[in-house]
């Protein structure tokens, strides 16, 4: 990585907890703490957790033709959600491939915030700014913006304690402006792992007294904070797509298992006709959840492979997008792209993990649901 | 920083070796294992197996990473640590104690005397 990685406002605090930092799409982003990573995803599922995630994007998209704009531009419709309502939607290229997944959270009909992947956010700005009406403004404010998420069982009556209006009582996807432990914030009752919670975007002078609010009402329900090696062990429990990993270019949104988010009767939007045709004629692979059956990890980027097609290249049939071990539920988990024949809960995974093949079972549904 | 064991030898792998009779336990040191964090997964060799040095003998896996382990010597393995398929954590949390992972018979003894001593270890570890 040339030149030197980008720090959020909350950077000297997550040295000061002694976090482990690496470099993270250009950002010096904490990816344990010394409680580790197990730990970390525990108390996420058992009580609550801070993330610290300032390096994702944030946009704004604002003006008369706003509403037309965000129409085209994703696949969800999140352009007629009422006031109020954060909508998860994909961007998809005219081919059906996926540029990002993200969250549009509608104020009214000419201003939308837009929260978008870290690693994406240059290339999602323009992807919108080529897409936009000349009467729709693209407003970036990511480098003025820090986000942090509190995430767990305990975390949506922790912050409602500390802030402004009814957090509690608001339903889950729905967002407000308000006020926690006095810093102005966007609350939204969004997350990314499986848990209740909220996420808080507030401006970067406003984070180290927010997060230390957070941090201090945290502590004594067993609360810790939490790195990006355990954001991603939640976020795969939960089968929630990882952009990069699951999502990308050559892959559609029916592929990926996320349909729900498509609607194609909603009227014309970018990347419809595609994800139309794709429909109609049927998919020949598709996103599946699997569990290990042997004592083994697979790991983004394993083939899966059927031995009897030949040797070499010739085996492999679909491909690991994600996996690791599931610290809350146990054992290994992952998600692959395998051919629609092999996509039933039930059917039997072969695995290359690093030389050795190990079998795995496809299961359906999140490997992780809360009660 | 942590301190290495005195009583132990090291090699540039971050691994460590203990006297056991003629033959050398091995497991890998707290460096690694602050590195490598929360550890999920040992696959180790057979007992009776050939190892060589330099080569893989095995690997460890933690969250989020697959880190290979090379043999600090060439020899037969005498014993494994079959507690780790069930206890991989712990490595992290004894790894000069419960966290063992072989024992090694090495077929030339010269080769023992290439290895480091904590002084010299702790010095590598400063240069990484």
């Amino acid at each position: 990585m040339a030149g030197h990685a980008k720090k959020t406002p909350l950077w000297d605090v997550h040295k000061q907890l002694g976090a482990k930092l690496i470099d993270f799409g250009g950002w010096d982003m904490p990816v344990s703490y010394p409680a580790g990573t197990i730990k970390e995803h525990k108390a996420v599922r058992e009580a609550v957790g801070l993330f610290d995630v300032s390096h994702m994007g944030e946009c704004f998209l604002r003006g008369p033709k706003a509403r037309e704009t965000v129409a085209k531009l994703t696949t969800n419709a999140c352009e007629s959600a009422p006031a109020g309502k954060a909508v998860y939607t994909l961007l998809c290229h005219p081919s059906g491939g996926v540029v990002d997944d993200c969250i549009f959270y509608k104020k009214a009909d000419d201003d939308f915030m837009v929260i978008v992947n870290a690693s994406n956010t240059g290339k999602d700005l323009e992807w919108f700014r080529d897409h936009a009406s000349t009467e729709c403004d693209v407003v970036d404010v990511s480098a003025e913006t820090a986000l942090i998420a509190v995430q767990g069982p305990k975390a949506v009556a922790m912050v409602d304690k500390l802030a402004t209006g009814n957090v509690a009582g608001m339903p889950s996807f729905t967002w407000t402006e308000g006020e926690v432990a006095g810093v102005r914030c966007t609350i939204a009752r969004t997350g990314y792992t499986g848990e209740d919670g909220v996420e808080l975007a507030c401006r970067n002078e406003d984070a180290v007294r927010l997060w230390g609010a957070l941090m201090e009402a945290a502590t004594p329900l067993g609360g810790l904070p939490i790195g990006l090696g355990a954001r991603d062990t939640l976020r795969l429990e939960s089968k929630l797509p990882l952009y990069g990993n699951d999502l990308d270019d050559d892959h559609t949104p029916l592929e990926a298992g996320l349909g729900w988010a498509v609607k194609l009767d909603k009227g014309d939007f970018i990347g419809r006709a595609a994800l139309q045709e794709q429909k109609a004629k049927g998919l020949t692979r598709q996103l599946v959840g699997f569990k290990m059956d042997d004592r083994a990890i697979a790991r983004h980027g394993y083939e899966v492979v059927d031995r009897s097609r030949g040797a070499g290249e010739l085996a492999a049939i679909g491909v690991v997008t994600s996996g690791g071990p599931a610290p809350f539920v146990g054992g290994a988990i992952g998600l692959a792209y395998v051919p629609t024949a092999l996509a039933a809960a039930g059917s039997k995974l072969t695995i290359d993990c690093r030389g050795k093949d190990a079998t795995a079972t496809v299961v359906s549904g999140k490997f992780y649901k809360r009660g | 920083m942590s301190t290495f064991p005195a009583d132990l030898r090291y090699t540039h792998d971050h691994e460590w070796l203990r006297a056991q009779g003629t033959a050398w336990r091995v497991g890998i040191t707290q460096f690694a294992v602050d590195a490598l964090g929360d550890i999920t997964l040992v696959d180790l060799p057979k007992e009776g197996d050939q190892v060589t040095k330099g080569q893989r003998f095995g690997t460890v896996e933690s969250v989020k990473s697959v880190s290979d382990l090379y043999a600090p010597v060439s020899g037969r393995v005498t014993a494994v640590n079959a507690a780790l398929k069930d206890a991989p954590e712990s490595v992290n949390s004894e790894p000069y104690g419960k966290g063992w992972m072989i024992e090694i018979e090495p077929n030339d003894k010269s080769e023992t005397d290439e290895l480091l001593d904590a002084a010299a270890y702790t010095q590598h570890v400063a240069s990484q």
